[in-house]
């Protein structure tokens, strides 16, 4: 990375500070592209092997040597921030990411999603990634690959199953239903009070205990860490490390378009008016803006994804544009991508940047649908409920231990994917130890239950 | 904030990134579990490749990626999405196509695009997967020295001849006892390795083996490709264990031919089924060539057991014949249309064979899925008979 870079880093967080970012400090680091290549992977710059990273990992190669995509920088969130830059970027290009990352170091210093879930992990998730990864390369050593391995298998399968309403560092449920206390509006006890008056005051219910789970429980990690019958003390470890991490991934993807969209309009907004940058630079940093932004692939008429890059930078545009800075900020702080889209993707604005809604039927037919803002939200937003998984919960455990899942298929609007979720309760079988039950629909819609041998 | 670590490394510090890849490390494991998984199903995926009219070395096996199994919804017929650009309600962006639906399947077909892999396997490799997965016995000789010496490599020493130099031993050494590894490397003659020879004893067994197969009509194509991917496998695995075997190939209808292997790989025939002329055929065949006092004679014959009603007789008394002279006669019957689990008319005589005391078997080959309990079942039996 060349020394002019340097020399602009400064300048261009002072620039930042004044223009009313609140960042922590931010670690720059140039990495080698094999490597960028590899964080993009996994999530996090040092995190536990498992051989699906390794799936991702080729398809990764391939999507690069397909020239589809190119990663300029990595960020990840805490104090101090760490960015890590391609090593193959030019400067212009450096220039624009570092704009870009002050801008992503403001968004999850301050939004509260982040504030919450950094609370919970701490603010150093890097060094705790890499804790885990070590502790379960010790494993390895200790208890050997295969049993490991079958470990993972369970809690990365079920990583999207936790429940950021709750604290990372959960208390078990109390054992006993609320406190015994005594009863006495109770006809037959009027009556019996009346034959023996000095009994009826001691009258308290026996303690009862409370059913495991009381609801049904969807942090499927926390439930099976905390209740597997017969899960050894790493096995349940690991599954809260797994835990841990998606508590970190959580925000990040809950507020993808939003974060993205505000470190876009950053780095533009920076970009325009740092005038320390030579002309060329500042030239070819905003042709590289306009690629990273664009909607829709150079040589297509459309497209059926959504950009979020372009969608948030388009949004925040508009809002800063119509509500000013403060109130933009304010926006920024209090929502996630539910909130943001839905109340600030205006039908005036879906229509600027042509966004149409479509159905994809099972033989590739792709077809326009008429213009409903409403469902056009939904359709934006609708793969993010519940961090992209279904509804299934923890039920109920059986005297014998045999664990029981359900699936709300009333929310999710269908039945489950059958083959999968059987292989899934195959891997959840082998730290559970016992029977796994899974309720959920069929096509038809009637109930089905799938069970392991 | 003014640590630019990345940026200015000092000199010398290589960062751990440049030396390891934790992607490569995990896709590796993915490709061990694909191997093993591969190899767990080795009886089915080669019995049912397309092998026979390769010449080829090596089978390929198509695998997919393995997929990290997650709760999913299932596949709605229709599924809505949001898109950008040029495009009014009502416009169709993509008309139906017929090839997407096909990866919907099994799982693993949708996201991500499909990825295949294509697995290369060695003959020479699966055939040793398999002896060993099957525990095959070793085949017993009757006649004959049973063992015959060889030389074979085993070890290195640091003399010997020239020609036997191992140079990449050499160098390992050379590189072990160079404390400097900027110096020029010069070899010493206590570096130079040379390969070794030892005598082994090596299984001898002169034997012939003759695979006999039914081409007549009534032999639908499949029956034919089950009962040659069987003899396929029989003749690779025999060959690795024995080198001085022999190989006769007899075909038959009404009338009876020998081929060479490559060529009874391709044959076709029609016309009705004379069993007893290919029994016959090896006899003269045995009688011509080889003498039963010094050479171990094996018969495989494979046939979906209709035999032309008179010749019965003649069959049985051509195939007693052949059964006195040989280790052992074995019959695979193919019948993949119906399953009559060797009732029919050839069944029968390998059973009487059997039954009077002969060393003779059958198996019944419905399926590709068989093709390798057929091959069990032939060498445990062999193994047994040749024993007793």
């Amino acid at each position: 990375m060349s020394e002019d870079w340097q020399s602009y880093v400064r300048r261009i967080e002072e620039l930042a500070a004044r223009s009313g970012l609140n960042f922590h400090p931010v670690d720059f680091e140039a990495v080698p592209d094999s490597f960028m290549m590899e964080i993009a992977v996994y999530g996090l710059p040092v995190r536990m092997p498992h051989w699906s990273f390794g799936v991702r990992y080729i398809y990764q190669l391939i999507q690069r040597h397909m020239g589809n995509s190119r990663l300029f920088e990595v960020v990840f969130p805490g104090n101090p921030g760490h960015a890590y830059l391609a090593a193959s970027n030019g400067l212009a290009e450096n220039v624009l990411v570092t704009a870009h990352v002050l801008g992503h170091a403001d968004f999850s210093k301050n939004n509260m999603l982040f504030q919450r879930c950094q609370g919970q992990v701490s603010e150093h998730i890097v060094e705790h990634a890499a804790n885990h990864a070590r502790q379960i390369q010790q494993a390895i050593e200790q208890y050997g690959r295969e049993r490991v391995e079958s470990v993972l298998d369970a809690a990365l399968a079920l990583e999207q199953h936790i429940d950021v309403d709750q604290e990372l560092r959960r208390q078990r449920y109390p054992e006993y239903l609320s406190d015994a206390k005594p009863i006495v509006d109770d006809d037959f006890r009027k009556r019996f009070a009346k034959l023996d008056p000095a009994a009826a005051f001691n009258f308290t219910e026996v303690k009862k205990k409370a059913p495991v789970p009381p609801h049904p429980e969807r942090d499927l990690l926390w439930f099976i860490a905390s209740y597997a019958p017969d899960m050894e003390s790493w096995e349940r470890d690991i599954f809260l490390a797994v835990r841990e991490e998606s508590f970190y991934f959580y925000p990040v993807f809950a507020t993808q378009i939003m974060n993205e969209g505000w470190a876009s309009y950053w780095h533009a907004r920076l970009l325009r008016e740092a005038d320390f940058i030579p002309q060329q630079a500042y030239l070819d940093a905003i042709k590289c803006h306009s690629d990273v932004v664009r909607p829709i692939a150079a040589d297509q008429q459309v497209s059926l994804n959504i950009n979020p890059y372009h969608l948030g930078f388009s949004m925040w545009e508009k809002i800063i544009e119509n509500e000013g800075l403060e109130a933009a900020r304010t926006i920024m702080q209090q929502d996630d991508d539910f909130g943001f889209v839905r109340n600030y993707l205006t039908r005036e604005l879906a229509d600027e940047l042509g966004m149409f809604r479509f159905s994809a039927r099972s033989d590739g037919q792709v077809k326009v649908l008429e213009h409903d803002l409403t469902a056009l939200h939904e359709s934006v937003i609708h793969h993010k409920y519940n961090f992209g998984a279904p509804s299934v919960a923890a039920k109920h455990v059986r005297v014998d231990g045999t664990l029981e899942l359900a699936h709300d298929h009333t929310v999710d609007g269908r039945g489950l994917d059958l083959e999968r979720s059987r292989r899934v309760l195959e891997y959840v079988h082998k730290v559970w130890r016992r029977p796994v039950i899974l309720h959920t629909v069929d096509q038809q819609g009637s109930g089905l239950e799938l069970k392991t041998s | 904030m003014e640590d630019r670590s990345g940026t200015s490394s000092p000199s010398g510090l290589t960062k751990w990134y440049e030396l390891f890849s934790r992607g490569a490390r995990d896709w590796l494991r993915h490709d061990e579990k694909v191997r093993d998984s591969v190899r767990e199903n080795l009886p089915q995926i080669v019995a049912g490749a397309d092998v026979i009219n390769d010449t080829a070395k090596t089978v390929r096996v198509p695998v997919r990626m393995l997929e990290h199994y997650h709760f999913r919804l299932r596949k709605p017929d229709e599924q809505q999405g949001a898109g950008q650009g040029a495009a009014k309600p009502g416009d169709v962006l993509q008309g139906p196509q017929r090839q997407r639906g096909a990866g919907e399947k099994g799982p693993g077909g949708q996201d991500e695009g499909e990825v295949q892999l294509m697995l290369e396997l060695k003959i020479d490799d699966i055939v040793d997967w398999l002896w060993e997965e099957m525990q095959l016995p070793n085949l017993k000789a009757r006649v004959g020295p049973s063992e015959e010496t060889d030389w074979i490599r085993e070890g290195w020493d640091r003399r010997g001849a020239r020609s036997r130099l191992d140079r990449r031993r050499s160098f390992k050494q050379l590189v072990k006892r160079r404390g400097n590894p900027n110096a020029i490397p010069t070899f010493t003659d206590d570096d130079l390795r040379f390969r070794q020879l030892a005598r082994r004893k090596q299984p001898a067994i002169h034997a012939v083996v003759f695979f006999m197969l039914d081409v007549s009509g009534s032999m639908s194509d499949r029956d034919r490709k089950l009962a040659k991917s069987f003899f396929f496998w029989v003749v690779q695995g025999l060959r690795r264990e024995y080198r001085s075997m022999e190989t006769v190939f007899v075909a038959h209808t009404t009338e009876a031919w020998e081929f060479s292997e490559p060529e009874f790989f391709q044959v076709s025939g029609t016309g009705g089924t004379v069993a007893s002329t290919g029994f016959s055929k090896v006899r003269e065949i045995i009688d011509e060539r080889y003498n039963p006092g010094r050479c171990n004679i094996y018969l495989f014959y494979a046939s979906d057991g209709d035999n032309s009603m008179g010749d019965n007789a003649l069959a049985r008394d051509t195939l007693r014949s052949i059964a006195q002279d040989a280790c052992y006669t074995g019959y695979v019957e193919v019948s993949s249309g119906l399953s009559r689990q060797l009732a029919t008319e050839t069944g029968r005589l390998y059973a009487e064979l059997a039954s009077s005391g002969m060393a003779a078997g059958s198996y019944a080959l419905n399926d590709h899925d068989d093709v390798w309990g057929a091959v069990r079942h032939f060498f445990t039996a062999e193994s047994k008979a040749v024993d007793t």
